[in-house]
């Protein structure tokens, strides 16, 4: 903590708190629909940081976490709808539940020695294989969805996550500032330095005495449970749960939107891409509706060029950029 | 039951090998350009769609816009090729993934726009004809489009075994360095491949349209559909991506009718799940 703390600049740390006391804050200043688009961007914020530390420090891309966000989402909220057990005993359920899953994909994966995109594909593949299955998991309410009651007792008390947006906005902050401190602990530590070298180069990495399954294994843990934790929150917020949408590879692109526009491998790129991404879609949207234009797909259509145009321009993302222009890096300027 | 049975498999068989001339297009492009084109499924509806406008405002019959609509995927892909995917030929995985996620998610939406949610049929004279062979009755519909998969398939790997332009592509696939030093024109031949990935793409959009309504609902499952076969079948593979569209296209029409048209995915990547463990550079596919 304090190590992390004393590594940043004078004005990144300035910065930082100046940040951070804007995000405590905001809700005195902000109306209900500004708060729902913060929401948003630690939502995304925090999934992308899950995310990234499997593709950004151990070098393996997934393009199905909508498996682990599903899971935990179901979990929690099959859990609660059908045995009244709050989400956050839930949520002990939820980790395990979705780290398994990812257990299995990446010991069928690794083990196996499937990389690169065979690998992201046997992600999308078992993605792909549980929202089907769940559209006909009859239990939670098959393709037709599963809804938390508001009216159930105790349902409304914030204890089971229920309650107004000021709840979900400080959780889903804490969430997003607490997976950053963990992620930039994590980079620190002896077991970041490994993903790194099984990332830049995992023969040289295995050469060197590092069990490289193992050290792949953990990352896919860590992610997976993470992400679960995220898929109670969505759950919870949103309130309804459909197959088609939960497990959808949609979702699974959205979460890693964030950390490749920001930076990959980077501890802040997750939450500058988020930042930068959430209020671009919002901001889109309602300057359709200012101009009455009410067509589905235009707003994606800017966001696909976005994409575009972004990993064209600034392949290694934004916040590298942004940090060298800030003068936030800890590199010595040429 | 047997009789009925045969009969599935063999529509499985015809539908198989359109979803094989898909996947071919794919699987070429990937061969040769190490690139995982996102934006198959999308790009294959587009190709529905031009067959669907060409039949609906000018009457032309698919079988025949077949091959100009080919023609013009040719060039689609020798520019996009040209303009936006060579420049990351040498980038990262996920960059080109991004790029191409970007491209489909511009050109289903586009579709959307454009043509909006609902399905497009094509209702040919013929649409509801069959052929009565013993105790089976095989789509009409379905027995052209296949024989004019499997014709765009012999075609190409005719082309790619016998042509000089044939010869060059295949001697980058192999031996990159090698190809630049015998003084072939690497980036032209690229552009060439993703033409004729795309000219894949154009034709199996053109055949599919006659046998499933045209709507962008079926882009993103047509992608993943190609990946589940060339996967399979092996990735880089010709006659693999036929083989495993072909077992596809048995594996869905088989449960889509003893279990449940809507679970034959999962039947789909279950069989991808095994093929990645058991044998991970897929059924035809060169050792990894």
């Amino acid at each position: 903590m304090t190590d992390i703390w004393q590594r940043l600049p004078t004005r990144g740390k300035i910065l930082c708190l100046v940040l951070l006391a804007a995000a405590i804050a905001a809700p005195l200043v902000a109306d209900r629909y500004l708060l729902s688009v913060l929401i948003l961007v630690f939502y995304f914020a925090y999934l992308g940081q899950a995310w990234n530390l499997l593709m950004g420090f151990a070098g393996q891309l997934s393009l199905g976490h909508a498996l682990y966000l599903g899971l935990g989402a179901y979990t929690a909220t099959a859990l609660w709808t059908l045995f009244g057990i709050g989400p956050w005993i839930g949520v002990f359920v939820a980790i395990p539940v979705a780290a398994a899953a990812g257990m299995v994909v990446g010991w069928l994966g690794w083990r196996f020695a499937i990389e690169g995109v065979y690998f992201a594909l046997l992600t999308i593949a078992f993605a792909e294989f549980t929202r089907i299955g769940f559209d006909h998991l009859q239990i939670t309410g098959a393709s037709a969805g599963m809804f938390l009651s508001v009216n159930s007792p105790g349902s409304d008390k914030w204890w089971n996550l229920g309650g107004g947006p000021l709840l979900y906005y400080y959780l889903a902050f804490i969430l997003a500032a607490a997976a950053t401190l963990l992620v930039a602990r994590l980079r620190r530590s002896p077991l970041g330095y490994r993903w790194l070298a099984v990332r830049e180069d995992p023969e040289a990495a295995r050469a060197a005495g590092i069990d490289i399954f193992r050290a792949k294994m953990i990352a896919m843990l860590i992610s997976a449970g993470m992400t679960a934790v995220g898929g109670v929150f969505y759950g919870f917020y949103y309130r309804n749960l459909f197959p088609s949408q939960v497990f959808d590879i949609g979702r699974s692109i959205e979460i890693i939107m964030a950390p490749i526009i920001g930076g990959l491998g980077t501890v802040f790129g997750p939450v500058v891409g988020a930042v930068l991404l959430t209020p671009l879609g919002e901001s889109l949207t309602a300057l359709m509706q200012h101009f009455g234009v009410n067509t589905p797909g235009a707003k994606s259509i800017f966001y696909g060029l976005t994409l575009m145009v972004i990993i064209t321009l600034q392949p290694s993302g934004v916040w590298p950029w942004l940090a060298r222009k800030l003068g936030l890096d800890n590199r010595p300027r040429p | 039951m047997t009789a009925i049975t045969l009969n599935i498999i063999v529509q499985g068989i015809l539908t198989g090998l359109v979803y094989g001339l898909m996947a071919l297009g794919l699987s070429v492009i990937f061969g040769v350009m190490r690139v995982v084109n996102f934006a198959h499924g999308e790009f294959t509806v587009v190709a529905m769609y031009a067959a669907f406008l060409l039949f609906d405002m000018l009457g032309v019959s698919p079988l025949l816009s077949l091959l100009p609509i080919a023609a013009a995927f040719f060039f689609l892909g020798y520019v996009l090729q040209r303009a936006l995917v060579e420049p990351f030929i040498s980038r990262a995985e996920h960059e080109q993934f991004i790029l191409l996620v970007g491209l489909a998610t511009v050109v289903v939406n586009g579709l959307l726009l454009i043509f909006g949610p609902d399905a497009h049929p094509i209702n040919l004279p013929y649409s509801f004809d069959s052929y009565t062979i013993g105790p089976m009755f095989i789509d009409k519909v379905r027995v052209f489009a296949a024989l004019g998969a499997l014709a765009i398939c012999v075609a190409l790997f005719l082309f790619f075994r016998y042509t000089r332009t044939g010869t060059a592509i295949r001697a980058c696939a192999d031996n990159l360095t090698g190809a630049g030093v015998v003084g072939l024109n690497v980036k032209q031949l690229y552009a060439v491949t993703f033409g004729l990935g795309f000219a894949c793409i154009g034709a199996a959009g053109t055949l599919m349209a006659t046998i499933a309504d045209a709507s962008p609902g079926l882009a993103p499952a047509y992608t993943l559909l190609a990946f589940v076969i060339v996967i399979i079948g092996g990735l880089g593979s010709m006659a693999g991506a036929l083989v495993g569209g072909v077992l596809i296209g048995i594996s869905e029409a088989l449960a889509g009718f003893y279990i449940q048209p809507s679970m034959k995915s999962m039947f789909s990547f279950a069989l991808l799940i095994i093929v990645l463990v058991l044998r991970p550079q897929g059924l035809m596919g060169r050792r990894l």
